[in-house]
């Protein structure tokens, strides 16, 4: 898991740069500086309301993510677990824009159904990455931590929460990172966000309103990475953060 | 102090019911170290799980202190017992410290007595505290994570510890080093302990009591002596080896088998008066020792028959000396590394105290096969 967020990481941020610096190059030669510069005001207004997509489905996923991938990991439900990773894996198959699109024939269009496609696709790999960090935890960690006379609800807390941390870190990674990329799609049901410069520039084939809003999610994109990255560094403890 | 009364362990498999323990009665004394030993899955680690219930029992008692330990919740029960596994299990999100302090927390007590804890615990494994405490599990050696896995089990000062094949993950030159650590705290704390192991070596080393396991049941309960010199099956005999009369010789002290009272001369003395010493006690030699009583060399009876003058002048170089309080394998080891028949030993102050011969340690050991057989353990 650890190795998929490096892989992932890694390549946001190659693909980044590579485009950045196209862009740079082209908007240079075209002089769609200035044409970008027309949409400043669009830019701060549709951004906090992109952000705002992002922290509110991000936050739900991370909220209902962790608990349930800890209640998977539980012992009792071992059994049942492994039906239910699968069922998610087969929902995290369904694109997200035909997710958005389902949310909009059952909660209408706007904001809310925008969040809960958002939510839905980042759901899995907090589950997942929770799941499996548990399940991680050697053994024999938590046969001394039952032999020293710690009840299961200490364990979690004291052993496996912590050692689990890093994979379950990387998983809310990955997780933001699609959030923040899908996000624009939120604009088609209404739902705003920086989507509405990208399609609309798309629409009217006006490169400098698609690139307002494409440059921000770029950029966006690599702040949410570098914000989770570093928060992940200070949190999880030191003797089991490889980084530290 | 540990009793159990016809423990028993039945697992349900898919190919049937597996008895892992059957019917064991074992009775360990206050402070003993009572070794598991057999082979794998011969229901020694189901045994000792048992005790602090991380296996609940099919059937049978037992008792700590002559309590009933089913009357306990098992997790306050555990609190009360050290335990030790080997894979150590120091938790690599703690440091050393916390890891000491989980139990004394999970205990309630107050975190400035804890914190002192861990450092007094930290001294008597010999690891600075001032370097250690704040560690993490993954910055120490591995023969330093087991020593902080004891001091784990020790914590809360617990009557009772279990450990579960220590020393086995660790190299066996730092094994003997941790082996013999563990030993001398043991002679100062006098805790009761059970320990699994697998290797009859270290059970000759560690234990007072012996319990050999097969295919879940108790084959022999026993000190290691006796488990060596009258193995109660055929089993047992060729599990303790064919070597077992030599592994006795760890069990024996210098002391036990040495000649006390040996004659001894002094340097100045003539050598007629040897000889007449030597005919009276009908040896072959002697020891010429110093002012101090530490030996300066031996005469030998023959080459010395028909000369005169001081003794020490027709002494000849002793090969080497043995002290009283090593065990026999040393004594036995360094007579063959010089080719040589008899040892002197020294006391502690390397006072001449005695001699050890060869045909002494054999007849010691041989005396045991000899004399009546015990009554093998039930």
């Amino acid at each position: 898991m650890t190795l998929r967020k490096g892989i992932w990481g890694r390549w946001l941020y190659a693909s980044m740069f590579v485009v950045v610096f196209a862009l740079g190059i082209a908007t240079q030669r075209s002089g769609l500086i200035d044409q970008i510069g027309k949409y400043r005001s669009d830019i701060v207004f549709l951004s906090q309301q992109h952000m705002k997509l992002v922290a509110i489905s991000g936050g739900l996923a991370i909220a209902v993510g962790v608990p349930l991938g800890l209640w998977l990991s539980r012992p009792r439900m071992r059994r049942a677990a492994e039906t239910i990773m699968q069922a998610l894996n087969l929902g995290s198959t369904i694109p997200t824009l035909a997710v958005i699109a389902l949310a909009m024939t059952f909660l209408g269009i706007g904001v809310v159904p925008a969040i809960f496609g958002l939510w839905a696709a980042s759901l899995l790999p907090i589950v997942r990455n929770t799941y499996a960090g548990v399940l991680g935890v050697p053994a024999h960690f938590i046969e001394a931590a039952t032999g020293m006379g710690m009840r299961p609800r200490q364990i979690l807390a004291g052993v496996e929460v912590p050692n689990a941390m890093f994979v379950t870190f990387a998983g809310i990674r990955t997780a933001l990172a699609i959030n923040v990329g899908t996000a624009p799609l939120a604009f088609l049901i209404g739902g705003g966000g920086l989507g509405e410069l990208i399609f609309t520039g798309i629409d009217l084939n006006e490169p400098g309103m698609m690139l307002a809003g494409a440059i921000p999610t770029a950029l966006l994109a690599v702040l949410v990475d570098f914000a989770i990255g570093a928060l992940a560094f200070w949190v999880v403890p030191r003797g089991v953060n490889p980084l530290r | 102090m540990i009793k159990l009364d016809k423990l028993t362990k039945a697992f349900e498999t898919p190919a049937g019911t597996v008895i892992a323990a059957d019917s064991i009665n074992m009775d360990v004394g206050d402070g003993e170290i009572c070794v598991l030993l057999g082979p794998s899955g011969c229901g020694k680690t189901t045994t000792l799980k048992m005790i602090n219930r991380l296996v609940e029992p099919t059937s049978g008692k037992i008792y700590l202190n002559g309590k009933d330990t089913d009357r306990y919740d098992p997790v306050e029960l555990r609190r009360t017992i050290g335990y030790v596994i080997q894979q150590i299990g120091l938790f690599p999100n703690m440091t050393v410290e916390e890891n000491v302090c989980v139990v004394p927390k999970l205990l309630g007590w107050d975190p400035g007595k804890a914190r002192a804890r861990a450092s007094e615990l930290l001294a008597t494994i010999n690891l600075d505290p001032a370097i250690f405490l704040k560690r993490y599990p993954k910055e120490l050696s591995g023969g330093q994570q087991q020593r902080v896995g004891v001091a784990r089990a020790l914590a809360a000062d617990p009557p009772v510890l279990l450990m579960d094949e220590p020393f086995g993950a660790i190299d066996p030159i730092n094994r003997e080093v941790i082996q013999d650590e563990f030993l001398k705290m043991h002679r100062r704390l006098r805790k009761t302990v059970m320990f699994v192991s697998h290797d009859i070596d270290e059970a000759v080393k560690m234990a007072d009591k012996i319990a050999i396991f097969r295919a879940g049941k108790l084959e022999q309960f026993d000190s290691p002596d006796n488990i060596l010199a009258h193995p109660a099956s055929r089993f047992i005999a060729e599990f303790v080896g064919t070597d077992r009369t030599l592994k006795r010789l760890r069990l024996v002290k210098v002391g036990a088998a040495m000649l006390a009272n040996a004659p001894r001369i002094g340097l100045g003395e003539p050598v007629a008066q040897a000889l007449a010493m030597m005919d009276d006690h009908g040896q072959e030699f002697m020891v010429i020792v110093d002012a101090a009583g530490r030996p300066h060399g031996y005469v030998d009876a023959d080459t010395v028959r028909d000369r005169s003058g001081p003794v020490g002048e027709h002494g000849l170089p002793l090969p080497a000396t043995v002290r009283v309080e090593e065990d026999l394998r040393a004594a036995v080891s360094t007579m063959f590394m010089h080719d040589v028949r008899w040892l002197a030993c020294v006391d502690r102050d390397g006072a001449f105290a005695g001699f050890v011969t060869q045909r002494g340690i054999t007849r010691l050991l041989g005396e045991t096969y000899r004399g009546p057989t015990p009554r093998p353990a039930e």
